[in-house]
C-alpha cells in the first residue's frame, strides 16, 4: 500500500501585522484551500489544526476552533502544539488519520496574531518551574540570543562575516519580490543588512525575522481518493515523509529554551546533531537524499540559521555554508534555490502556520504555479524546521 | 530604614552563595546520577535523563568553576519582562561555556564588565556572582562568566 498522501489543495492569507482575530486569517486559507482542491467544506472528513498559545483559549483547540468557525459539520478534531514544528505536526496527524484508513481527506491549517516586539513568555505570574520563563528572568535570554550564539560560532569556526549573513537576507528579499503572500516585499541591499542596528551581536535587526500574523491551510487525502477526485494523479504533488523526530541524548547543542545542553561526561555526544537527525529520518523515510532535491524551504529564524540549515539536510559539509551561499546555488536559477518563497525573512513567522506555508510553497512550486519565483523543473521539495522544547519537522513532497 | 542589605539567589539551588570573608569561591550545583553518573544543570531533584538509565535518585554535586567559551552574544536592547532591565538600560553579554569534566555547556550573563567584543570562542572563564536586581532592601543575586584570571590556581579544577 502507497505510503503516498495527496496534496489536493492549498491556501494562504498574506502575511502582515494587523492584529486582527486570527480565525479571521484561518478562515481565509481555508477557503482558498478548499477551493483550490475543488472541494466543499462538508467534504473534509478530519480538521488537523495547529495550535496558538498567544490568542486564548481558542488558539489551543485550533482544529475546532476552524471547525466551528466553518460550520460544525461533525468532522474529526485533532489539535497540534509543537510550537514551530505545530504545523507540521497537524499534517502528520492528518496524515497519520489518512494512512491508518480512518478518513480519506482532511483540512490542515494554522493561524496567528503576533504581539510586537519580542516574543516573551505566555502567562502571567512567576514560574520558578518554567524553563521558558526562568531564560527570560533569570539572563534575559531571548530568543535572538539563541540565534546569535549560533551565528557566532559560525563565524568564529568558519569565518563566516556579517556580510555573509546579509547575502542570505539579500536573497531571500530579492525571492521574496514575487510572492503575493510575503510581508516584507522588498528588495535589501547588503548595506541596508548591516547598516541595521545590532540587536543580539553578531545578528542585526535585518537578520532575524520578525513576528506576523498569517494563516496557512491545505487538504490533503489519500491516492485513492484523489483518483476519484480527478481522476488521476498526474501532477498532484505528493507528501512522501513527515518527519517529527525528538532529540537523541545526549542533545548537545545549547537549544531553546535550555540553560544547558545534556552531559557528553557518560553518553558522547552523536555525530549526526539533532537539527541534521530530522531531515535524515525524513530522507530515510522518503527513500531520497539531498541530490535529489529541486529546492528547499528551511526555517531561516535568522541569516545565519539558514546557513547551519544547509549543512543539517546535507546541502553541503560542515563549515561549507558560506561557499555554498557564495557560488549562487542557493539563489532562483542556481542548483539547489533555498527558500523561493522568500523565507522567513520576508515573512516573519506566524507560528502555526509557517511550516503549512512552507509546504504550500513546495506545492505551487512542484505545480509550476509559483509566479516569480518558480524554480524551473521543480519534482521534488524538502522543508526544514525547528521549534523549541525538542521539536523539529521536515516534509518532503514529490510529484 | 535598615543599612543591611539582604543577599538572596534569584533561584534557588543553582549556585553557591559564600559568605563574605569566608574565601570560599562561588560555584554552579548540578545533579549527578547515582546510577549512571551523568551530569544535570540546572539542578533536579530526580530522574536520570540518560534513556539507558532507569535510576531516579541524583546527588547535588558542585560543577567545575571553570570552562571554556563555547559561544557567546550581547543583547543590545533590554529583554521584555520578566526581565528586569534596569533603567537606563545597559549592554550586556551571555555566554554559553563548556565544562570539560561535566560534558556540560551552561548558558549565562557575562560580568558587567565585559562585552562581545571581549570574548572569543576557547576562551577560559570562571564562574562568578552578581546582582540580577535590587527590589527594596534585597538584592537578587545570578551566576556570572567572567574571564579567567591568568593565575591558574583553579587550574583543572573538578568537580569532585
Amino acid at each position: 500500500m502507497s505510503k503516498d498522501v495527496a496534496i489536493l489543495g492549498v491556501g494562504m492569507h498574506p502575511w502582515g501585522k494587523w492584529g486582527r482575530d486570527f480565525t479571521e486569517y484561518g478562515m481565509v486559507a481555508a477557503r482558498a484551500a478548499l477551493a483550490d482542491a475543488g472541494l466543499s467544506w462538508p467534504d473534509i472528513q478530519v480538521v488537523a489544526g495547529a495550535d496558538t498559545i498567544r490568542n486564548g483559549y481558542p488558539g489551543f483547540v485550533a482544529g475546532a476552533t476552524f471547525a466551528q468557525k466553518l460550520g460544525w459539520s461533525g468532522a474529526r478534531v485533532s489539535s497540534n502544539y509543537a510550537a514551530c514544528a505545530s504545523g507540521a505536526h497537524a499534517l502528520q496527524s492528518a496524515r497519520a488519520s489518512i494512512l491508518a484508513g480512518f478518513c480519506d481527506v482532511a483540512m490542515v491549517i494554522g493561524a496567528d496574531t503576533t504581539p510586537k516586539g519580542f516574543f516573551a513568555p505566555v502567562g502571567g505570574g512567576d514560574r520558578k518551574n518554567d524553563p521558558d520563563w526562568l531564560r527570560f528572568h533569570l539572563l534575559g535570554a531571548t530568543n535572538p540570543v539563541y540565534f546569535a550564539l549560533f551565528a557566532r560560532r559560525r563565524m568564529d569556526l568558519y569565518g563566516a562575516t556579517a556580510e555573509d549573513f546579509a547575502m542570505v537576507k539579500v536573497k531571500n528579499s530579492r525571492h521574496g519580490l514575487g510572492n503575493p503572500y510575503a510581508r516584507f516585499r522588498k528588495e535589501n541591499t547588503i548595506e541596508d543588512v548591516v547598516n541595521s542596528p545590532i540587536v543580539s551581536d553578531p545578528l542585526r535587526l535585518l537578520d532575524i525575522c520578525a513576528t506576523s500574523d498569517g494563516a496557512a491551510a491545505m487538504i490533503v487525502s489519500s491516492v485513492e481518493f484523489a483518483e476519484r477526485h480527478l481522476g488521476s494523479m498526474a501532477g498532484v504533488p505528493r507528501v512522501k515523509a513527515v518527519s517529527t523526530v525528538t532529540p537523541t541524548y545526549p542533545q548537545a547543542m545549547l537549544e531553546l529554551p535550555d540553560f544547558a545542553t545534556d552531559s557528553t561526561a557518560v553518553v558522547a555526544a552523536n555525530p549526526i546533531s539533532y537539527k541534521d537527525s530530522i531531515a535524515h529520518a525524513a530522507y530515510e523515510e522518503a527513500g531520497l537524499g539531498p541530490e535529489d532535491l529541486s529546492l528547499a524551504e528551511v526555517y531561516d529564524l535568522s541569516t545565519a540559521l539558514e546557513l547551519d540549515w544547509y549543512e543539517h539536510i546535507g546541502l553541503c559539509p560542515r563549515g561549507e555554508a558560506e561557499a555554498l551561499l557564495r557560488s549562487g546555488a542557493t539563489a532562483l536559477g542556481g542548483r539547489i534555490p533555498v527558500n523561493a518563497s522568500g523565507g522567513l525573512a520576508s515573512f516573519g513567522e506566524a507560528i502555526p502556520a509557517q511550516a503549512i506555508a512552507q509546504v504550500c510553497e513546495l506545492t505551487w512550486q512542484l505545480r509550476g504555479q509559483a509566479d516569480g519565483r518558480q524554480v524551473d523543473g521543480a519534482r521534488i521539495g524538502i522543508t526544514a524546521n525547528q521549534g523549541l522544547f525538542g521539536h523539529g519537522s521536515s516534509v518532503i513532497v514529490s510529484l | 530604614m535598615s543599612e543591611t542589605i539582604q543577599r538572596v539567589p534569584a533561584v534557588e539551588g543553582w549556585f553557591t552563595v559564600p559568605a563574605p570573608g569566608s574565601g570560599d569561591l562561588p560555584h554552579l550545583i548540578g545533579a549527578r546520577c547515582t546510577g549512571c553518573q551523568t551530569y544535570i544543570f540546572p539542578p533536579r531533584e530526580s530522574g536520570c535523563p540518560n534513556p539507558a538509565c532507569s535510576v531516579d535518585e541524583l546527588a547535588a554535586v558542585p560543577l567545575s568553576r571553570r570552562g571554556r567559551v563555547w559561544s557567546y552574544t550581547e543583547n543590545r536592547y533590554a529583554p521584555p519582562p520578566p526581565f528586569k532591565a534596569p533603567e537606563p538600560y545597559v549592554p550586556y553579554a551571555l555566554v554559553a561555556v563548556e565544562l570539560e569534566a561535566e560534558g556540560l555547556i551552561v548558558l549565562g550573563q557575562g560580568s558587567r564588565h565585559i562585552l562581545a567584543a571581549d570574548l572569543t570562542v576557547g576562551m577560559e572563564m570562571e564562574l562568578d556572582i552578581d546582582v540580577l536586581y535590587r527590589e527594596d532592601d534585597t538584592e537578587y543575586l545570578i551566576y556570572t562568566w567572567v574571564p579567567a584570571a591568568p593565575s591558574g590556581h583553579a587550574e583543572g579544577e573538578q568537580a569532585e
